[in-house]
């Protein structure tokens, strides 16, 4: 019985095999037939695909799993932004093909996401979501000299390479910008902290809050984590903020978890200023969700969904039509970063018959050149590190709704 | 006489299979026939199919239930992340991986050591939740722990990196949830290989030996094992330590195939465990080279099921269930055995053969 | 005093969410002989059938409730006899491997159905809370509700095993399946009712989860689920009593070392509780002893 099952087990794998084996065969062939001289076989593979004439952007992100959401959120806020370029006749009058793969939030998974994407043809980078496989992929971009721009990924050492950008801010600046605000406005003196210890992105930013809250007055009273596994009880580090008389905590985690610590805080009668970081936007936007809990939140964010400019009006209009939702800022970080290429790419006029090595040469410093207009900011621009400048805006909820806090 | 020259044969299949497996693919590498996708995929399958058998030997040949397989891959895969960073930084690139392995294997043997013994007292269920709590443990300590190494040496903490107190020039390994950064990434396929064939010379050699045919008897049946004088408790132990090294060998390999390594309940929790469960019950338990299948195929499925998007996992889900019960369900099985019978005429005897 | 009070309280809360998942694991466990691992999902279904009833529809909690407890019902039996009852007489591990085929099915559908983003749920529990001490130690409502709740299931499951016809088939099945098939007890019938039972409690669970954590998504129920199925074997994977006093443990541990330990380490505290309590009682704090047999 266990021969049966084996045999049947190695002819699906044989067949598997055989499948890959083929297809990425036949890829070959084609392309050896495009053009003689290619120098290695994958980029041969990338400029076959695009011979249409085509740019193949795309990225990474969770689609399945706990953080399907932000993944979601920038392969659609990405697609809006390809649709409109390409109806307005593309970059360099080529069209751009978006493609998106399932990462599970997962260091492997994202490599095996990444290489998919190499074999769909990808010649540029909107990727990955998550901090933590994008630290992995990063470098494998780095040996292929790929074009990469992570919407999202927040950890400081991701733009370490020449050939990775960052719309979002990164940990260390949104820490320190949040210790910042705090300290200038004098909102409190005595901060508590609660912090997701099992994640990167929370991790990091209560480090960098940490490390600058003395250079601006500000005393950290109480800093408690919870962890990935244990994110539906917090009451026990809410009541240690209210024992240790914080008068204003700081949530720099995502605001699924954040409605819950909102929640809890109101059934222990503890009503302090609540402060998050750009996870926190959302939260307004939760299914069915009680936004007088929110009522005098505050947080930094480069982007709210509410704001009455036009591009903001226009792309929530256009996301709900097409999704049903309304974006969170993953979302319009996402939208931006086509954007970013866009102008980068029409300013060093690149052509999606160029190998990925030269695409990614000539959009290094047209990167340093660009300055726009996006939904997370105005005059966006990129410095020598791969960061974005750009200035967060401090909003405060009021009635439900975001008010720009000054 | 005719058993012993049946197992052997059956050996010489499973590591037939495996060099074939190895040939095929070098020679598509070299010929530039593999996709991105199946290039990146040849070292972890090396070490899913390494889990594989090793889990195999606890759960399939010494009859326990393990479900915390992950954490001892957990430890080898930070103990040679450390490794690597630290003494390993100016080592050569093999030796470094050399290195690495043994000092992966011995440290997860010695977790499996310290875990065993008071575990493998617990029978079936019990012992599945005890396992399943420690690799937890170990996954959750890891994301608290703090690593850093300066001129007076390693400094450790549990609570955050200010806390390390490192001098200036000190370098920050483990980061806690934010986990090592900068890892070599020398692992190869050739390499993966290499230690899967380590890794069943070991297992068929333990399963053939004195050791392993003690260690089935107490699987069949403990009682009778232990009146003829066995001691229960130490072949037990030996098949458990073993199957941690070799696990630990496989977090090796994973940690020197990624650039940054961090302990999430994706990559060394329960969900894991679970995962390197699924290969060998799939693939049969007990059956090495059905377990080693079962890994390839499962590793690779939900890879070629991208093209169902959305769908991809719950499909994957699907196949799970429908694999299951095609494989054991017992009027499933029956039903088989007739159409086999009918179709292949085997002798009887030989379709339920004693395969390892 | 008074935050001790307050972090003994908060355990509690947590305790008796984990005790009624407990029960569900528990029943079937103890019946069945398997770890239904999907046991946390359908939890996380009752609670999406909960919210679209109440806050969709706008119908009366009551009826939330039911339609929560009959859709998981329905749910459990389903999975049992599709995924878990061509399985009977495999390998426990086959059924294993199932019921995580089943919980990843389970997830994924949900995320299909309903999408990516958290839904927040509204309490169905309607009751004001309690405060003490001056206004220092406040407990909640749905506190209050969720140990009530845990209670009667417990004293109602006790009453259903032993004295109905039913539960005494339940019981025999446990002990002893052939005996029981012997005693012309349709073993088959037995489970399947087993299932609905520990599914209509996984529907009462869904609704305490969510009305007293009020974030609902495809995730909601698979922690909670292990770590209730960890209270389960604390206390007696099997014993009725045992799921209540281990959901109980573990919640007040929990919380209590997130206090005064180290809120990073909570986990991997609680877990560390439970081996040792494993090593010195084998079969968890209520379990019964296990007879070899030769």
């Amino acid at each position: 019985m266990k021969k049966f099952l084996s045999i049947a087990l190695a002819a699906a794998m044989t067949a598997s095999l055989a499948a890959c084996g083929s297809s990425s065969g036949t890829s070959t062939e084609a392309a050896k037939e495009s053009s003689e001289q290619t120098e290695a076989a994958e980029e041969s593979e990338a400029s076959e695909a695009s011979a249409d004439g085509e740019f193949v952007i795309g990225g990474s992100g969770p689609l399945t799993g706990g953080a399907a959401i932000y993944g979601i959120a920038v392969k659609n806020g990405g697609q809006i932004a390809v649709d409109e370029i390409n109806a307005a006749g593309g970059i360099n009058g080529h069209q751009i093909k978006w493609v998106f793969e399932d990462d599970e939030h997962d260091a492997e998974k994202a490599l095996n996401a990444y290489n998919t994407l190499k074999d769909e043809g990808l010649q540029m980078m909107v990727g990955t979501v998550t901090s933590g496989p994008c630290l992995s992929v990063v470098q494998e971009t780095a040996d292929d000299n790929m074009f990469q721009i992570t919407p999202s990924g927040t950890t400081a050492d991701i733009t370490v390479n020449p050939n990775v950008f960052r719309m979002c801010f990164s940990d260390p600046a949104q820490g320190a910008k949040s210790a910042q605000y705090i300290g200038e406005h004098e909102l409190a003196t005595k901060v508590g902290v609660i912090y997701d210890s099992s994640d990167p992105y929370s991790q990091g930013i209560y480090e960098s809050f940490d490390a600058e809250a003395s250079n601006y007055g500000i005393e950290i009273v109480a800093a408690e984590a919870f962890t990935a596994d244990s994110k539906t009880d917090f009451k026990t580090q809410i009541q240690k903020m209210k024992d240790a008389g914080a008068e204003l905590v700081f949530l720099p985690f995502y605001y699924t978890e954040a409605a819950l610590v909102l929640q809890q805080s109101k059934e222990l009668n503890y009503s302090p200023i609540f402060f998050g970081c750009d996870g926190m936007d959302g939260i307004l936007n939760l299914d069915n969700f009680d936004k007088s809990l929110a009522e005098g939140l505050m947080l930094l964010t480069p982007f709210s969904a509410d704001a009455e400019d036009e591009l903001t009006v226009n792309f929530v209009n256009t996301y709900k039509d097409k999704y049903g939702e309304t974006p969170i800022q993953f979302a319009a970080d996402a939208y931006d970063c086509v954007y970013a290429i866009k102008y980068a790419a029409e300013k060093a006029n690149i052509t999606p018959d160029m190998s990925i090595s030269d695409i990614c040469d000539a959009m290094e410093p047209a990167m340093g050149e660009i300055e726009f207009d996006g939904l997370t900011g105005e005059s966006i621009k990129f410095d020598e590190n791969g960061e974005p400048d750009k200035a967060p805006k401090a909003v405060v909820i009021k009635d439900g709704a975001y008010v720009l806090a000054d | 006489m005719n058993t012993t020259s049946k197992t052997f044969r059956s050996n010489i299949i499973t590591l037939g299979l495996v060099l074939a497996f190895y040939a095929v693919m070098e020679a598509m590498l070299k010929g530039g026939m593999l996709s991105s996708l199946m290039k990146g995929l040849l070292v972890p399958l090396c070490y899913y199919m390494i889990l594989a058998v090793s889990l195999n030997l606890v759960v399939g040949i010494s009859g326990e239930l393990s479900l915390g397989h992950a954490g001892f891959m957990c430890v080898g895969a930070f103990v040679s992340a450390v490794f690597a960073r630290t003494l390993g930084a100016n080592l050569p690139g093999m030796v470094e991986l050399i290195v690495a392995v043994i000092i992966g294997a011995v440290f997860a043997a010695i977790f499996g050591f310290l875990i065993g013994i008071p575990v493998l007292r617990l029978r079936g269920d019990y012992l599945a939740i005890v396992t399943l709590a420690f690799g937890e443990i170990i996954k959750n300590v890891i994301n608290a722990v703090y690593l850093g190494v300066d001129s007076n040496g390693l400094h450790v903490s549990l609570k955050d990196v200010k806390s390390l107190g490192l001098e200036d020039g000190g370098e920050v390994i483990i980061k806690g949830a934010q986990g090592i950064g900068s890892l070599p990434r020398n692992s190869t396929f050739t390499f993966g290989i290499i230690l899967l064939l380590i890794t069943l010379f070991i297992v068929i050699n333990l399963i053939n030996s004195r050791h392993g045919r003690a260690i089935m008897s107490i699987r069949d049946n403990r009682i009778a094992a232990e009146s003829v004088g066995l001691s229960v408790s130490k072949y037990k132990l030996t098949a458990f330590v073993i199957s941690a090294a070799l696990a630990g060998v496989a977090g090796v390999l994973y940690s020197h195939n990624l650039a940054n390594l961090q302990a999430t309940s994706k990559n060394f929790g329960y969900n894991q465990s679970i995962m390197i469960l699924v290969f060998v019950v799939l693939g049969g338990i007990g059956n090495i080279r059905g377990s080693m299948i079962a890994a390839v195929v499962l590793t690779i499925l939900p890879e070629k099921l991208r093209f169902l998007s959305d769908y991809r996992m719950l499909i994957y889900a699907i196949v799970l269930i429908v694999m299951m019960i095609i494989n054991s369900a017992p009027k499933v099985v029956e039903w088989r055995k007739v159409m086999a019978e009918k179709y292949f005429k085997k002798d009887k005897k030989n379709a339920d053969g004693g395969e390892v | 005093m008074s935050s001790f009070l307050s972090y003994l309280i908060s355990g509690i809360s947590l305790g008796s969410v984990y005790a009624i998942i407990a029960l569900g694991y528990t029943m079937v466990y103890g019946i069945a002989k398997m770890l239904n691992f999907a046991h946390g999902d359908i939890i996380m279904v009752g609670a999406y059938i909960a919210f679209i009833v109440f806050t969709n529809m706008g119908l009366p909690p009551v009826v939330a409730i039911l339609a929560s407890v009959a859709g998981c019902t329905i749910l459990g039996v389903l999975i049992e006899r599709i995924a878990y009852k061509p399985l009977r007489g495999a390998s426990s591990l086959s059924v294993l491997i199932t019921a995580i085929g089943v919980s990843y099915f389970l997830q994924n559908s949900a995320l299909l159905l309903f999408g990516a983003d958290s839904k927040t749920f509204t309490s169905l529990v309607n009751i004001p809370s309690v405060t003490i001490m001056n206004g220092e130690v406040i407990i909640s409502g749905v506190t209050i509700v969720s140990i009530a709740a845990s209670i009667i299931v417990i004293v109602l499951l006790t009453l259903f095993i032993n004295k109905t016809k039913a539960g005494q088939a339940m019981l025999a099945v446990s002990e002893d399946t052939g005996a029981a098939t012997l005693m012309g007890i349709d073993v088959n019938k037995t489970i399947a009712l087993t299932f609905a039972i520990g599914s209509a409690l996984a529907g009462v669970a869904g609704v305490l989860l969510c009305s007293t954590y009020p974030v609902l998504s495809s995730q909601t129920g698979a922690m909670p689920g292990i770590k209730a199925f960890t209270a389960a074997v604390f206390g007696g994977i099997g014993s009725i009593p045992g799921a209540m006093i281990g959901g109980m443990v573990m919640g007040v541990v929990e919380n209590l070392s997130k206090a005064y330990i180290s809120s990073q380490l909570s986990d991997a505290i609680v877990f560390a509780l439970l081996i040792i309590i494993l090593l010195v009682k084998p079969t968890g704090l209520m379990g019964k002893k296990i007879q070899e047999k030769v």
